[in-house]
This record gives C-alpha cells, structure tokens and sequence, in this order.
C-alpha cells in the first residue's frame, strides 16, 4: 500500500510494491568511544513487505470488524493480508463474500459442502449451500495486531 | 508469435472486485468531473446506454434500470493495472503495455509451444490472482492479435476468453467477420471511403490493391494491410488506439541517472501534447512507465508505471511535462539500470470548450481558466504559464460525488471483513 500524493493539481497514486520497508536488524548498545562491532552488519535489514508480501500483485490488504476469529488470534480492527492467488483448502482462513458480505473464517472443506468455521465458541459455523451467493475472496496470509497502549 | 492481452470492461471489473454483490448489476463508471459515461459493464450496455453518454442526460435511465454509477478512481484502476501488467510481464519474454487495460506479449522462441493452452494457463492465472477477467488472443502479427483479441472476447463460451489465429483458414475466417471499421487504426475517414468500394470486412481490405492502400492511406495503411495478412512488419509504437497517445522509447544504453530519465519523460510528454494539439484533444489521464532491460538477467530487474488523472483535460506541453516529472519522481528507485521508459495519455475529450457545452456538467470555472492559460501558453512562454498552473490547485475541485474507496492504495480504504 502506498500514500497517496495530492498535489496542487494532480494527485498521484500507486501500489507500493516496490519500496522496501528497511528495519535495521542489529541494535547494540552505543558505546561512547568505541566503534560499535555492529557497523559492519548493518547492510543486514529486515524488509517487512518482502517477508509478509511474497505475491505483490495478488497481495490485497483489508482490516477486520468482529470477534469471531479469536481463538485464531485474529481480533477486531486487525490488518489482514490476503493473497487471492492461493488455492482454497481446508484448514486455511479465508476471506469470503458471502450474501453481500464479506467475512474472514477458517475453512472446513468436505465432499459435498463447505463449512465457514469461527474460532470463537459465542459463534456458529456457517455451512454453505448453492442458495449462498458465495465466493472464496482470498486466502489470509498474515494478520498484524497492534499490541502497544498509547494511551 | 504475437498476444494482444485486455482486460473485460476493465473499470466495471476493478469496481467489482471489492463489491462482489455488484456481479452481473450494470455498472458504469463517469469521467473526470462526472461528466460523461467512459466505461460500461456487459449489463450496462445491454441496457442501451451509450459510450460518452451525458450523466445529467442519463439520471433517470440510470435510476429506473438500477444502474450503479461510480465515479472514476484512477487510484485503484491504475494500480489495478499495475498488478495485471507485472502479473503479465512473468509469462513472456517482453511485454509491451498499450494503454491502462491492454498489452502486447511477444512470444518469441515459443514455436513448439501450445499456445492456447498455455494462454488458458495465463488467463487463470492472472484472472485469479487480481480478480480482474482478461481475454487474449494469439496472432502472429500484432495487428492479427489484436482481430484474436475481438474473437475471443466476442465468443467466451467457444474460446474460453483465449483465441489463437495460428492457420491460414482460421485468419481468413476471423478476417471475415470482423467489419472493416473495427480494424486497428482504419478510422471512419477511411472507412466511409473504403465502403463506397464495397470494402466491407477486414478480409476484403486486406485482400485490396497494395498500391491504391498505399496511396490512400500511406504506409501506415500498407503496413496495416500486410500484418493482416499475416507479415509482421509494425513496431509498438506505430499505431495508436483511438483514445490513447503513447510516447515510449528504448534508451540506447541503459540509464540510471534520475535526471537524464526525467529529460526524456518530459521530452515524451510534450511529443504527446504537440500530438493532442495536433488533433485538437486533450487529454484526462496520464500514465508514466519506467522498466529495467528484462533480457539482462543478470542485472537487477525493476518495472513500474503510474496512472495519474489529470484535475482538467491538457494538452499544454508545459503542464503534461510537469505531470509527467511528478508522476516519474514517484515510480523511479535509485540503483538500477532503466532501459525504456514511456508517456501515455488517455481519456482524450474534444479540446476544452467542447466538453463544457456539450454536457454542461462541470465547474464554470474550467474553461475561461484554461484559456487564459493557453492564452499566456501562446504569448508568454513557459514561465509565466507555469505560474499559471500552480495558481490553479487551489481553484480547482474535482467533481467525484460517486468515488469509491481507494482500496488498494489507502489503508484507511480497504475492505472491511467481518469476523
């Protein structure tokens, strides 16, 4: 994902799947009036987006609304990142359109049917059947949840 | 062997992606300001809605038929395309973009391959990986991939959204069926003159005297007329579509400085405004493409391109150039060796003034603005027109009642998944 310019006259957009996000991987400690051994590692950088992001151009991220996905670790207001070029199988979650929604569950695939499955014991499965409007969206790669208080 | 790769109603399919309850509905999406209809969904056009149909004129079609309408998010279109061209660019050796929606893969060394299958392997591959649907068509000239194209998107259910002209008897049957007006670059000048010869199909003219097309229609109709006929013999660059100029070169050598890349994107765009001017359009979006030399294997590869729409139609040399630098400022990365680079302008309207009176839609302000600003192009020169343009952000407001989210490119935007 990438900002977005908005110039005087012209606004810019574009996918970013280019530009590396660099975290340094070596943090030592300073020490005053010493060269820190360090320096010679820190061409050595951790790129987020290559490592959560291995098919840039199928690579779709979106963000959750709900608490069914719990007990997966998912929670509310949680980025995820889907790939749609996965193929769907069992066991994976995935992001599904269902009736006019969009919904994040874990699949259960069986012979004749497909199962949505919360990880969540307050919900129920979902089985759907050919009266759903019912699209396998896309498969969840990653999910990313902010841990910090700022408050 | 030459594809010619499109995207299905390529605006409808992006708008579809991220409201999958909107399949088979007839969507349309609106140019700039919401003037006027630019992209149509199958539904869409079923129901009689023309192409650069009036919104204002439209309102009560568009409510009586549940039309949903959208305003043109060139955010997500050309990042959308950004992922179907990077996606295509891994299937061939080279790949040429033609515009937002189009490219041409060149299949070169693939004799022994089955191209039909290999294309349905593309087509799955692509239409499953960024939700957009394409269609290609095999040829072996451009100009025959192109008619392939027109096959396989016309006939889904016999080609599966793949065609490949790869016989004699096959180009001569699609020949047959296609009307000579819906030809690559025969425009209604030549067609009208053409019919008055009894030269109705693209078979009829491809079979036509050489010399009398030649005199007609220079050689860029001679050229036309051998690749239907199965010689290659166009360059990309050669002909252009209806509604897009493209300016795209190969460098020489290969060239990492930023400044020199951006003396040639600015010198691109303004080739594309002498072009516009020249044909008395303007154009409404720009796209910038840089890429790396992709048969240097053992160099870095790096392709990117960028779609910007335009907050009025241009065709000052000034103002393009600038979009240009400003659209190349964000696709360029330091350290690699660039090999070509590209200006395209698309969504051309009939210059300035002609769009204010015939949709009566937009800002008053747009057209008195520009021709004062083409007054001062004319008389001033360059500086005092670039003051002219900063002055103008602030005046002008895009009109976009019916945007939708930037799901691709704001995270604030992007879908919400109930969990």
């Amino acid at each position: 994902m990438n900002n977005i310019i908005q110039g005087r006259e012209v606004c810019i957009y574009a996918l970013d799947e280019s530009e590396a996000l660099l975290l340094p991987l070596v943090g030592s400690p300073v020490n005053a009036g010493f060269p820190s051994p360090a320096t010679d590692f820190l061409e050595n950088k951790i790129d987020l987006n290559a490592e959560l992001i291995k098919n840039p151009s199928t690579t779709f991220v979106a963000i959750t609304n709900g608490e069914s996905m719990i007990g997966a670790g998912i929670s509310d207001k949680d980025i995820l990142i889907i790939d749609k070029s996965l193929p769907a199988k069992d066991g994976n979650i995935a992001v599904c359109f269902l009736d006019g929604e969009f919904t994040l569950k874990k699949l259960k695939i069986e012979k004749d049917v497909i199962w949505l499955m919360p990880q969540n014991p307050l919900f129920k499965p979902i089985k759907v059947t050919k009266e759903n409007d019912f699209q396998i969206w896309g498969i969840l790669t990653y999910s990313i949840q902010k841990h910090v208080r700022t408050y | 062997m030459y594809a010619l790769i499109d995207c299905n109603n390529f605006y409808a399919s992006c708008e579809r992606l991220f409201r999958p309850e909107l399949n088979g509905k007839p969507i349309v999406v609106l140019s700039n300001n919401d003037g006027c209809v630019i992209a149509r969904s199958d539904e869409a056009k079923a129901i009689g809605i023309p192409m650069g149909a009036p919104a204002f004129e439209f309102e009560q079609t568009f409510l009586q038929n549940k039309v949903h309408v959208f305003s043109s998010n060139y955010a997500l279109y050309g990042d959308m395309s950004n992922r179907v061209m990077s996606m295509l660019g891994e299937f061939a050796p080279e790949i040429e973009i033609y515009s937002i929606d189009e490219a041409f893969l060149h299949f070169k060394g693939f004799e022994k391959y089955d191209l039909s299958t290999y294309g349905s392997e593309i087509r799955e591959k692509v239409t499953k990986g960024t939700g957009i649907p394409i269609s290609i068509g095999f040829a072996p000239t451009k100009a025959l991939a192109k008619v392939a194209n027109k096959v396989a998107k016309k006939y889904p259910g016999l080609s599966g959204n793949v065609y490949c002209i790869d016989s004699e008897e096959k180009r001569i049957k699609a020949l047959k069926w296609l009307k000579v007006g819906d030809v690559w670059g025969i425009g209604a000048q030549h067609e009208k003159r053409l019919k008055n010869l009894a030269i109705h199909t693209a078979y009829d003219f491809s079979e036509m005297n050489s010399s009398w097309v030649k005199n007609t229609m220079s050689i860029v109709g001679l050229r036309l007329q051998k690749e239907l006929q199965g010689i290659p013999c166009l360059s990309m660059e050669e002909i252009q579509p209806k509604q897009n100029i493209a300016v795209t070169r190969s460098f020489e050598k290969n060239i990492k400085d930023f400044g020199l890349i951006r003396e040639r994107v600015s010198t691109f765009a303004v080739t594309c405004a002498e072009k516009l001017r020249n044909q008395n359009s303007c154009c409404n979006t720009m796209m910038v493409f840089v890429l790396t030399n992709p048969f240097r294997r053992d160099l870095p590869q790096y392709r990117n391109n960028l779609t910007m729409q335009l907050p009025f139609p241009s065709n000052s040399s000034i103002e393009l150039a600038e979009f240009a630098e400003m659209g190349l400022r964000k696709i360029y990365r330091e350290g690699y060796e660039y090999k070509k680079a590209g200006v395209m302008v698309m969504n051309l309207t009939p210059e300035q003034n002609k769009q204010v009176c015939l949709f009566g839609n937009t800002n008053p302000i747009h057209q008195p603005a520009m021709q004062v600003i083409d007054g001062l192009n004319a008389r001033l020169g360059m500086k005092k027109v670039k003051l002219a343009s900063q002055n103008q952000g602030r005046t002008f407001k895009m009109r976009q009642e019916k945007l939708s989210p930037y799901y691709t490119t704001r995270l604030s935007d992007v879908i919400r998944v109930k969990a």
